[in-house]
């Protein structure tokens, strides 16, 4: 029995035979040529030819990723800049066309690989993936890779280029374990998309002599066992049935209501942090967004983000979520963030310091700007916004007020927007949950942030890893300042949720429920179990 | 010339994929389109410059578009960025 460790990066549990990929990849010869007139003519050839490859490749998928993989190569080779690169470089090198595709693609693809986005570094692999084609019809070499399996196998290899990948037969590709690979590669999406488990990174103890030997592997655990005992064996069987009824369960929650056993209502919604992510919130079939964090537009720039890019992402997110709930959290950041353009000063205690809806009533400008875009987005779905970090009454009043003079503006300008966008707030300080009923009397709704109450209620930081037995959420106090902001919202007429990690816990979602609580916002992963969870949990 | 900024939406940004699927649908058109981001700018068709902008999710980026059917080509390519959550 052999244990190989790496990074599983698509779950699931796996048995079969070992099969090792191999590569159709030719060494290139670097010649030096006089004619070079007749190498830019093969060169232009191999192009033609490469394309026609791609186009009926792309054919053959009928459509889906990787047709358009197939296409975004082909429009790689056409590349204007590309094109001219390697045309020079035969002429200025007089080197063969082989040659000059080499040294021009790694140039290419060294322009990725040395960029910060971790997935655009990926795609030198897409450029690497073109030269090879290109070289490969160049020498004269076909196409065909050697070792395609017929029947179900685990696939290994050092690595696998994103062509290789989308032309493996899905069927017979029980999970990928590679030597080196990345969390971003073709072969990971792919293995994600097609639920098989995928391990990355295993290194060189993933040698070749080990083709065609039995091996379990587990992707969440990112092992893999080489001839495994029975033990193993029988461990891992079980962790399979269980993952699978799990998973059978889940998909058997989609379409189904967010209603208790008792019969209440439950609003079960997905927190997301940019338009991206509403992606997630349908797949995971969420009834709306609870919690549109819109940090993301001011931390990401440099710059404060324009009225005009801001209502582009709401309006966007409202658009896609088709007239279902979108509840936008303004702007909440402090100077523990990265947003060194907005000036803050340096704070002892930024938890404690500039920060929600402080900073929004001290910036009026910043905040304008961002209602502005919320209101105008408004028309696009069904908006709600909700301001972080309220500790006191006034500074509701102060901010509905902000409110009233940009509906105003934008009345005057004869701008469209929805006059009755409710207003909620978050109960993140425990001086929010304690005036609840003062509060409730101005809100429209209320969210109790767990993480920040249950942080500020015990005084305990929530991201120091020392102090993890002494956060509690489950914490008496935590859960009185929950009850007391339910209660005080029922008795003034408005509605209740809760938002934060505890939400997602589902050994407290019948508490919460029995406490009142009328909507949950959870990552959008977490949807389906919580729906689970509130089916069948009990409201009275 | 028509101009529009438009926040890039994709999960991993403008990449091999959406880049492509711009590139395809931009070439449509009559009109030279250009993607501008900090004042860096690439044709459509220049695939490789295009993702060199290393446009990610989040990031504002303007639209330039240039020649005799600019106003249906910027309409059409904003439509299509919009739908296909680019």
């Amino acid at each position: 029995m052999i244990v190989l460790n790496g990074t599983g990066v698509s779950s699931g549990i796996a048995y079969g035979k070992i099969r090792f990929f191999r590569h159709s990849k030719c060494a290139v010869e670097k010649i030096s040529v006089s004619d070079t007139d007749r190498e830019i003519k093969r060169w232009r050839e191999a192009a033609n030819d490469a394309s026609a490859q791609l186009l009926e490749m792309a054919q053959r998928q009928e459509g889906g990723d990787a047709a358009d993989l197939f296409e975004t190569h082909r429009l790689m080779l056409r590349d204007p800049d590309f094109v001219e690169a390697i045309e020079k470089e035969i002429v200025e090198s007089s080197v063969n066309a082989e040659a000059a595709v080499e040294v021009v693609g790694k140039r290419f693809s060294q322009m990725f690989s040395s960029m910060e986005n971790d997935y655009m570094r990926e795609r030198s692999a897409d450029v690497d993936d073109v030269s090879n084609r290109l070289i490969n019809i160049l020498s004269g070499s076909s196409e065909q890779e050697s070792g395609v399996p017929t029947s179900p196998v685990i696939i290994a290899a050092d690595d696998l280029s994103p062509s290789e990948t989308v032309l493996l037969d899905r069927s017979t590709i029980l999970g990928f374990i590679l030597i080196n690979g990345s969390k971003n590669s073709h072969t990971a999406i792919l293995a994600r998309n097609l639920g098989i488990p995928a391990i990355i990174g295993i290194g060189d103890k993933l040698a070749s002599e080990l083709d065609g030997r039995y091996a379990v592997m587990d992707g969440s655990e990112g092992m893999a066992v080489i001839d495994p005992d029975e033990r193993m064996m029988r461990e891992l069987e079980k962790k399979r049935q269980h993952e699978n009824a799990q998973k059978r369960r889940m998909d058997a929650l989609r379409g189904k209501p967010d209603v208790t056993e008792d019969g209440k209502n439950i609003k079960v919604y997905a927190n997301i942090a940019s338009p991206a992510d509403v992606k997630y919130v349908l797949e995971n079939d969420a009834a709306g967004i609870g919690l549109f964090r819109s940090e993301f537009l001011f931390l990401e720039s440099g710059s404060l983000p324009t009225e005009e890019q801001q209502f582009e992402a709401y309006s966007s997110v409202l658009k896609k979520m088709e007239g279902r709930e979108v509840i936008i959290r303004t702007l909440d950041i402090g100077a523990d963030k990265n947003a060194e353009y907005l000036g803050l000063e340096r704070e002892h205690n930024p938890e404690l310091g500039m920060r929600g809806i402080r900073l929004c009533l001290t910036r009026p400008d910043i905040f304008k700007t961002q209602l502005r875009a919320l209101y105008k987005a408004s028309v696009f779905g069904r908006l709600l916004i909700m301001f972080p970090m309220v500790a006191g009454l006034w500074e509701l009043i102060d901010a509905k007020r902000i409110c009233r003079e940009v509906r105003e503006e934008l009345s005057e300008k004869g701008v469209a927007f929805d006059e009755h966008v409710p207003i909620g707030i978050m109960i993140e300080t425990p001086a929010a949950a304690l005036i609840a009923d003062d509060l409730a009397k101005e809100a429209d709704f209320f969210s109790v942030g767990t993480n920040d109450l249950t942080q500020y209620t015990l005084a305990a930081d929530r991201q120091g890893s020392a102090l993890e037995r002494f956060y509690d959420v489950a914490h008496p106090a935590v859960m009185k300042l929950i009850q007391e902001t339910i209660r005080a919202a029922h008795a003034n007429g408005i509605w209740a949720g809760i938002c934060g990690e505890s939400a997602a816990d589902t050994s407290l979602t019948e508490q919460f429920l029995k406490m009142g609580a009328d909507e949950f916002s959870v990552s959008p992963k977490t949807i389906l179990p919580l729906r689970g969870a509130v089916r069948s949990g009990k409201a009275y | 010339m028509e101009e529009f900024l438009y926040t890039v939406c994709g999960a991993y940004g403008l990449h091999a994929r959406p880049a492509g699927q711009l590139a395809r649908k931009a070439a449509q058109y009559k009109s030279c389109v250009t993607v501008e981001k900090d004042g860096r700018g690439a044709q459509t068709s220049q695939l490789f410059a295009l993702m060199g902008l290393d446009i990610k999710c989040g990031d504002s980026i303007k639209i330039k578009v240039e020649g005799s059917d600019e106003s249906s080509a910027a309409d059409g390519i904003k439509r299509f960025m919009t739908e296909h959550s680019i």
